[in-house]
C-alpha cells in the first residue's frame, strides 16, 4: 500500500475528513450545455465565510482541498481566498476553465504552490468547444490560459467530458494534451441536474461508442484487456459487508457556495450547511452522514449479488439521484455493460420486469438509456 | 556545522497533522511524506528564527530526556535529509518563513 493510501486508510480509521471539494460560486462565464449547475447566485458564501470555513477544514484535517464552481475566477476575492488556503497549508487543486487566466493570474498561481490544475477543454475544434461552452472564442482563451499555466511550471491537466457532440474528438484532444505536456482525462459521465432534472442525460454517448472509449487503450494505459474483462463475480457477503461504496461521506465531502454540505457534488443529499453549525458538528454528527456511512457494500439492494462485484463503479450519488441511495445506478450498470459486455443484476432485473408485461406500457423512471443497450425496455 | 544553523519550513509544501502523523507533500513534485514525531516537532519549530541548537533543547531534550549533543547531532541529519526532499530549509543565517507566500 502507498502512503497516499495508507494516509486515506488512516484518516478512515480516524474519521478525518481527508478531501473536501469547495464550490466557490456557481456563476460563470460560460454555460456548457451538459452543466448540472442552476448559475444564479442565491446568496454565495462572502470572503469572510469561506476563510472561517477554511480555518475549520484545517482545524478538522482536510488536507486535499479542490476549489472549483462555477467558475472560480468569478469571484473578486479568489486569489484572498486562494493566499488563505495555502497559508493554512491545504494541497490546493484548482478546477476552472481558464478563460480569464491571464499573465498576471497564471504567475500568482504558480507562486502559490498550487498543486495543479485541471482546465474544462471539450475538443480540438474551436467550434465544437464553443458550440459545447456556449461562450465564442472560448477555446481560443482557454488554451492561452492552458498555455501561461503550463509555462509558469504548473501543473495541467484537461478535463474531457463526452457527450454526444464531442466523442469522436478525444484523440485530438488527447493528442493536444501531449503536444502541450500536460495531462488528460476522460469522463463519459453526465451528471443530471442539481434539482433533479435528468433531461441533459439524452446528452450521453451511445453505448457503441462508450465501449469503443473503454476499450481504448490510449486511455486505460495499456491495459484495457483487465479494464474490460468479464466481472470476476459477486464479493463475498464478508468482503460485501467490509467494502464501502466509495469514500464520499467517510474521507471526503462536499461544500457549496451556500454553505451546504453534502457528501460528494454528485451527490446532492443535504447533511447540514455551516451557515448554521460548525463543520466538525456537521461532519461527526449529521444523522444524514450517519446514514451515508452505515451503508457497505452488502446493503446494496441488487448490487451486493451482483456479478460486477467491486469492480463496478457505482456512484452512491447517482444512485440517490435515481431514487434510492442503496439502489443501483443505472448509469454505472450501462458503463459495466459497455466496459465488459456483462449485463448486471439490475439490468437483467428490469429485463425481467419488461418481459413480464410485454405489451404494458412500462416506464422506467431511472432510464439513462443509451441506444445500443439491450436490457432497459419500454413497451 | 560549526556554526549555527537556521531551519524553516518550506513554503510550497501542503502539511496536515493526521493523527500523531505530520504527513507534507512536496511542491516540487507532490512527494508525499510522513514525518515521525521528532521530525514533526523540528519541522513544526522550524520558524526561520530560532537556531536548530535552541529547538533541540528546548523542545526535543526536554520532550525526550536526552542528552543535547546526541540530539543535536541527530537532529542535523534529519534536517539535511528533509531539506533534500525540499520541504525544509537549511542555513548558517536566520532565514525569514514569517512571511505569507509569494503573492500576496
Amino acid at each position: 500500500m502507498g502512503l497516499v493510501q495508507e494516509m486515506g486508510a488512516r484518516a478512515l480509521q480516524l474519521g478525518i475528513p481527508l478531501s473536501v471539494q469547495l464550490d466557490l460560486t456557481y456563476r460563470c462565464n460560460e454555460r456548457c450545455i451538459h452543466c448540472y449547475l442552476d448559475h444564479e447566485d442565491h446568496g454565495e458564501m462572502s470572503t469572510d465565510e469561506i476563510k472561517d470555513l477554511l480555518d475549520q477544514l484545517a482545524a478538522a484535517g482536510v488536507f486535499f482541498l479542490n476549489l472549483s464552481g462555477g467558475e472560480i475566477f468569478m469571484r473578486q476575492d479568489f486569489f484572498e481566498i486562494l493566499e488563505h488556503a495555502r497559508k493554512l497549508q491545504f494541497s490546493v487543486k484548482l478546477k476552472t476553465n481558464a478563460v480569464m487566466i491571464r499573465a498576471a493570474k497564471a504567475k500568482r498561481i504558480a507562486e502559490l504552490a498550487v498543486e495543479s490544475v485541471q482546465i474544462s477543454l471539450y475538443s480540438h475544434k474551436p467550434e465544437v468547444h464553443d458550440e459545447i461552452t456556449k461562450l465564442p472564442g472560448s477555446f481560443k482563451r482557454t488554451m492561452e490560459g492552458a498555455r501561461l499555466l503550463k509555462s509558469h511550471g504548473v501543473k495541467v491537466s484537461f478535463a474531457n467530458v463526452l457527450m454526444k457532440h464531442n466523442v469522436n474528438d478525444y484523440p485530438e484532444v488527447q493528442a493536444l494534451a501531449a503536444e502541450l505536456g500536460v495531462g488528460y482525462n476522460v469522463d463519459a459521465t453526465i451528471t443530471p441536474m442539481m434539482d433533479g432534472d435528468r433531461s441533459i442525460l439524452a446528452l450521453n454517448v451511445d453505448s457503441t461508442m462508450l465501449e469503443n472509449v473503454f476499450h481504448d487503450p490510449s486511455l486505460t494505459g495499456g491495459s484495457s484487456d483487465s479494464f474490460c474483462a468479464p466481472p470476476s463475480g459477486p464479493l463475498s457477503i464478508e468482503d460485501a459487508y467490509a467494502t464501502l461504496p466509495c469514500s464520499a461521506g467517510h474521507t471526503a465531502c462536499y461544500v457549496s457556495p451556500y454553505g451546504d454540505v453534502y457528501p460528494c457534488v454528485q451527490f446532492p443529499f443535504l447533511v447540514g450547511n455551516i451557515r448554521q453549525q460548525k463543520f466538525i458538528d456537521i461532519w461527526r454528527e449529521s444523522p444524514q452522514l450517519q446514514e451515508v456511512r452505515s451503508i457497505s457494500v452488502g446493503d446494496l439492494q441488487g448490487c451486493s449479488s451482483c456479478v460486477h462485484g467491486g469492480s463496478c463503479s457505482r456512484c452512491p450519488g447517482l444512485a440517490y439521484m435515481e431514487g434510492n441511495m442503496k439502489g443501483p445506478s443505472v448509469q454505472d450498470c450501462e458503463k459495466s455493460y459497455a466496459r465488459t459486455g456483462v449485463p448486471s443484476h439490475n439490468l437483467l432485473r428490469k429485463q425481467a420486469e419488461a418481459m413480464t408485461h410485454p405489451l404494458a406500457l412500462n416506464i422506467i423512471e431511472d432510464a439513462s438509456v443509451r441506444p445500443g443497450i439491450p436490457f432497459v425496455l419500454v413497451a | 556545522m560549526n556554526n549555527r544553523t537556521y531551519i524553516a519550513r518550506a513554503t510550497d509544501v501542503a502539511a496536515r497533522m493526521i493523527g500523531d502523523e505530520l504527513m507534507i507533500m512536496s511542491g516540487k513534485n507532490s512527494s508525499l511524506f510522513s514525518l515521525n514525531e521528532t521530525a514533526a516537532i523540528l519541522w513544526q519549530a522550524a520558524d526561520g528564527i530560532t537556531p536548530l541548537d535552541d529547538i533541540v533543547e528546548q523542545k526535543l531534550c526536554a520532550e525526550f530526556e536526552i542528552d543535547a549533543a546526541t540530539a543535536l547531532k541527530d537532529a542535523e541529519a534529519m534536517v539535511i535529509e528533509l531539506a533534500e526532499f525540499g520541504i525544509l530549509q537549511v542555513s548558517e543565517s536566520p532565514l525569514s518563513d514569517s512571511k505569507p507566500p509569494a503573492g500576496a
